[in-house]
């Protein structure tokens, strides 16, 4: 067994550095990786390129980094609900690259997968597809869209072992699973770390070939951007 | 009359067939779920991962991993299922997703859709509304007829940046649903109570007007 678990958060994160690029995983405030913003922010890390679908809410998630300025440039696909955000970004502190949901999942497979670049129909006539290559396929047109380039991958997972072999819980896989192993250095916190052969092989989601460094992650709060409930009548 | 959002959706749910996996957009699309009728096998994808998806949850039971698209709080079904992102944008990309219905700021007679920016005001971005809108081969609209300005959103241009070109079929809003067609927004019915002449006034885009337009069936 290779074992990729780290004791803290301090050395999964070892090596971080000024104006590096990075993915985060999660869908809004859920699957996001608490551990590592929460260490990204005490590091004081600046000049970042952050590859995440959302960019989180003023107080919670990547708007904890936006607060202090560390972000340089934001590539996602949905950015609401954050003030902060919206000042930054119409005030030009912060250079923002938007782009199709499934594109922006695509571009982290294409990564993880060793695929260079591929076609897609989504954008194509609208603004995201000018400058970009396009060609018709099956009648019908696409854009050419490139694998992301990023040196460090923050993943949440809810089990995991020390061999790296992870496991997720519900709608918190989101966009975690396709950024394991697509950027140099993927570290994953979870919220169980048990020890390997602890996990069944068959219920594994990402094996730990994809991971660099694994973690056990604490004090998670999981905020909920959208309680949503129904009377028990109803 | 012109009908509530809740009639658009209820008018849009029986455009839901037996078999069908949908996927709703925010807003009216999201009222769909209410209003399928529960003799059909029906199920529903957000594309943030799950297939499945039940009602919201009981106070109480809310679990912070499991939510929707529009980052809700929900429920599963029987027979559901969860998924990274790649998947469920390949589950749309591959159209093996039957139905999308979704919202927009305005549609052209030609099947173009814009909803998901105004230059200067808003700048949300356009989640998975545009891998959407690209790939489903079944995409009805709902939306009001007129902006709040009283302009209408149905039109032979988009003025606003586009989602995705030549994609919607259908059309539901508070007074018709229409259809695009080679030759415009094909009138099929009207609001119970609303005139073919209320609707071509409030159309701006070419509109084919039948001999018979029926009223609509709630």
């Amino acid at each position: 067994m290779i074992s990729k678990k780290v004791d803290s958060v301090q050395d999964a994160l070892k090596g971080v550095q000024n104006g590096m690029t990075f993915m985060l995983g999660g869908f809004g405030l859920c699957g996001i990786p608490e551990n590592s913003i929460a260490e990204l922010v005490r590091l004081g890390v600046k000049d970042l390129t952050c590859i995440s679908n959302n960019a989180g809410v003023d107080d919670f998630g990547l708007g904890l980094l936006l607060q202090k300025h560390q972000i340089k440039k934001m590539i996602s696909s949905y950015v609401g609900e954050n003030d902060e955000f919206e000042r930054q970004m119409l005030s030009g502190e912060l250079e923002v690259e938007l782009m199709p949901q499934g594109t922006l999942a695509e571009r982290c497979r294409a990564a993880q997968a060793g695929i260079p670049a591929f076609f897609t129909p989504a954008g194509y006539g609208t603004e995201v597809g000018e400058g970009k290559e396009s060609r018709m396929f099956n009648g019908k047109m696409h854009i050419l869209e490139h694998a992301f380039d990023a040196d460090f991958a923050f993943i949440k997972a809810w089990k995991g072992d020390e061999a790296g072999n992870i496991i997720f819980k519900g709608t918190a896989r989101n966009f975690n699973p396709n950024m394991c192993g697509a950027a140099r250095t993927t570290v994953v916190e979870v919220e169980e770390l048990v020890p390997a052969g602890t996990l069944d092989p068959n219920r594994i989601h990402i094996p730990g070939i994809f991971v660099q460094r694994i973690f056990q992650g604490e004090r998670y709060e999981k905020r909920i951007e959208k309680l949503t409930v129904r009377k028990a009548t109803s | 009359m012109s009908l509530s959002k809740e009639q658009i959706a209820q008018r849009i749910a029986k455009e839901v067939k037996d078999g069908y996996y949908v996927n709703l957009g925010i807003g009216i699309p999201t009222l769909v779920a209410n209003f399928v009728r529960d003799d059909i096998s029906v199920e529903f994808q957000s594309e943030n991962g799950v297939l499945g998806m039940g009602p919201f949850p009981l106070e109480g039971e809310a679990d912070p991993d499991v939510i929707n698209a529009g980052k809700q709080t929900i429920t599963t079904l029987p027979g559901a299922s969860f998924f990274d992102s790649a998947l469920s944008f390949g589950m749309i990309r591959g159209q093996h997703v039957d139905l999308t219905i979704l919202g927009a700021m305005e549609v052209a007679d030609n099947g173009d859709i814009a909803n998901w920016k105004i230059p200067g005001k808003m700048v949300k971005g356009m989640g998975g509304a545009m891998d959407l809108v690209a790939s489903a081969e079944n995409i009805i609209v709902a939306m009001m007829h007129t902006n709040k300005a009283g302009e209408s959103k149905l039109l032979t241009e988009c003025t606003l940046p586009l989602t995705g070109v030549r994609c919607v079929k259908k059309i539901v809003t508070n007074l018709a649903v229409l259809e695009v067609t080679d030759k415009g927004f094909l009138l099929l019915e009207r609001a119970p109570g609303v005139s073919v002449e209320e609707i071509k006034e409030a159309t701006a885009g070419r509109l084919v007007i039948p001999d018979e337009v029926p009223e609509m069936k709630l």
